[in-house]
């Protein structure tokens, strides 16, 4: 870029060949670049999430009425999220399986919240391609395993929302979450 | 195109060679703004606007592009989405007000450029096509910056699309109608506000098209220069790059300096502060004027207060765009053959008598619509035209020009035998 082709500009060469010009050209163009690299800073930033959007990044919910076999279908940043009060039948069939054998190994205590091991909180996105699972609602298909089922490429979770059966590479995404009184809190 | 001591782009590495015979893309630029492209060795300062308005241009079309992913056209949501932009985008702030004084910066760079071309008459033959190209792109640039004003959707956003989209109702038989057709109702509303950004979208690029063929049409005579004797021998001139690529470089950073000044410490100097109140169509702000750039042209059509023969609001409308219009003819009214207003004693004059009258336009524009600013408008505006169609017509009749230098390199060292490098090279007349 900034190379001189000016071989008449012989004036003042250094005992190394370096002149003074090749400085200023070189700090210069330097100068200018490091300036540009800024610019792009904020063009690329733009298009992260505006506040906004951060500013939906929690969900509250009251989950004093939800008794066992019931879910409730939430959003959380915009995606739906699946409470779920597990019946006891649902938890014994969740801590019988053998976590060896599954794809994305993990027990139900480990995808619950200790004292609230009753209550699955997952997001209601399939890990395989992102569609919303079936079995939240009533009378929805719940699969094979008896917890969700994604319709879209068959992905069967059991009732811990596990990944047993298709094509999705693990289980359901836990978020963030905490649980006071009756509250729950994601995000 | 080009002179015959251009330098040819050689491709070195097996990369470029490749590149070169599929598509040489990099022999268009090497001749276009690199060594290959020979300019006069004289350049002024004043050669520096044109590199300029071509990075207004890029800038606005960045800025611009980014505002449209966060801005909605539609009249209900327009105005906090562009409040949105400011508080929640992140630095959407600085987006929009660098569009909003890149704007501005866009206007002053092309008043500078255009007002060198009246000085050294760079419309004169060969070079008549370039000034026609430049006079349709200043066209479409208020076209683009009246409608992008629009898209805020504030009050003067609202109040400025109903006077211009007005000016059109000037019209006999048709005007009425034209103007309904153009808003897509009988004021402005959300169908005006979706057509406008769909042309402030499309009309930037169609300027980029243009300022492709502007610099086409230049590169066929080559660069005008302050002496307006052309090129006859290499000695005459320099390779653009390294030497203008310097001088537009050095030029780019001191106009950025003063860009970012006012992108920084003062967005809004520019600016009106009745935008900031969202637009009501049962409200008038009290003193409606348009950003500053159209000011001359404002002021020139409010100059028109009397009807005679046909209406005043007609004489307004034809004066404001025959004020630009008969810029498109002064290849053909200024017949003098000194291209260079330095060797133009005369016509030296009354070019700077033209800066001050259209400074005092620009200052009319802004004031309000009376009097004494209504006369001083009539008696600037009546200059105006002078200027253009009398005034210069006459000068190159009767002007006795001051010799000019036999050739540039003359010019700049005082004889053109000390640096004729190459005195075979055939002079191109």
């Amino acid at each position: 870029m900034a190379t001189t082709t000016d071989t008449a500009n012989t004036e003042v060469v250094a005992e190394d060949g370096v002149r003074r010009r090749d400085f200023i050209e070189i700090a210069a163009v330097s100068a200018a670049g490091v300036g540009g690299l800024f610019t792009v800073l904020p063009l690329v930033s733009q298009m992260a999430p505006s506040k906004d959007v951060l500013a939906e990044s929690t969900t509250e919910l009251d989950i004093s009425a939800l008794e066992p076999g019931q879910s409730i279908k939430a959003v959380f940043r915009k995606q739906p999220v699946f409470v779920r009060n597990l019946t006891p039948r649902e938890i014994e069939a969740a801590d019988a399986v053998d976590v060896g054998d599954l794809r994305d190994p993990q027990t139900l205590a480990e995808r619950t919240q200790e004292g609230h091991e009753n209550i699955l909180v997952v997001m209601g996105v399939c890990t395989h391609l992102g569609c919303v699972p079936l079995g939240a609602a009533e009378g929805e298909n719940k699969g094979e395993y008896g917890g969700y089922f994604c319709p879209c490429h068959g992905s069967h979770y059991d009732t811990a929302a596990r990944i047993r059966k298709g094509p999705a590479p693990t289980n359901l995404e836990v978020p963030d979450y905490t649980i006071t009184d009756t509250t729950l809190v994601i995000g | 195109m080009s002179f015959p001591w251009a330098k040819h782009y050689e491709p070195t590495n097996p990369v470029a060679k490749f590149f070169d015979e599929k598509l040489p893309l990099p022999r268009l630029v090497y001749n276009a703004v690199g060594a290959g492209y020979p300019v006069p060795r004289n350049l002024s300062y004043m050669w520096n606007f044109g590199v300029l308005a071509g990075f207004c241009l890029m800038l606005q079309i960045v800025t611009g592009v980014v505002l449209a992913m966060h801005y909605a056209a539609n009249d209900a949501v327009a105005f906090s989405s562009v409040e949105h932009i400011m508080r929640d985008v992140n630095w959407g702030w600085a987006m929009r007000y660098a569009h909003a004084n890149g704007a501005s910066a866009f206007f002053v760079v092309i008043y500078l450029h255009i007002f060198r071309g009246f000085f050294y008459s760079s419309y004169k033959a060969p070079r008549e096509m370039i000034w026609l190209i430049g006079v349709v792109i200043f066209l479409l640039m208020m076209a683009t910056a009246f409608m992008g004003y629009v898209l805020p959707w504030g009050q003067m956003s609202f109040w400025g699309a109903k006077v211009i989209t007005g000016l059109f109702g000037a019209i006999p038989l048709v005007g009425e109608s034209l103007q309904v057709w153009l808003l897509g109702g009988y004021a402005p509303d959300n169908a005006a506000l979706n057509r406008f950004f769909s042309l402030h979208f499309l009309l930037p690029f169609v300027i980029a098209g243009c300022v492709i063929l502007h610099i086409w049409a230049l590169h066929i005579p080559g660069s005008s220069n302050p002496t307006g004797v052309e090129v006859k021998s290499e000695s005459d001139t320099v390779p653009f790059h390294p030497y203008y690529t310097a001088k537009d470089g050095f030029g780019l950073g001191v106009f950025l300096l003063v860009y970012c000044a006012f992108l920084f410490f003062m967005p809004n100097a520019l600016g009106h502060p009745d935008n900031y109140i969202p637009a009501n169509p049962l409200s008038t702000p009290a003193h409606i004027v348009p950003e500053w750039y159209f000011w001359p042209f404002y002021a020139i059509l409010r100059a028109f207060t009397f009807d005679f023969i046909l209406p005043a609001k007609l004489w307004g409308v034809l004066a404001m765009f025959a004020a630009i219009l008969v810029w498109f003819f002064l290849p053909w009214l200024d017949k003098s053959p000194v291209r260079s207003g330095s060797y133009r004693p005369l016509f030296r004059i009354f070019f700077w008598v033209l800066v001050v009258d259209m400074l005092i336009l620009f200052w009319l524009g802004g004031a309000a619509a009376e009097e004494p600013y209504v006369m001083f408008s009539q008696l600037a505006t009546a200059y105006y035209f002078l200027h253009f169609l009398v005034i210069l017509p006459i000068i190159s009749s009767i002007e006795k020009p001051k010799p000019l230098p036999f050739s540039i390199t003359e010019a700049v060292l005082g004889s053109d035998e000390k640096s004729v490098m190459d005195n075979k090279s055939e002079p191109t007349a």
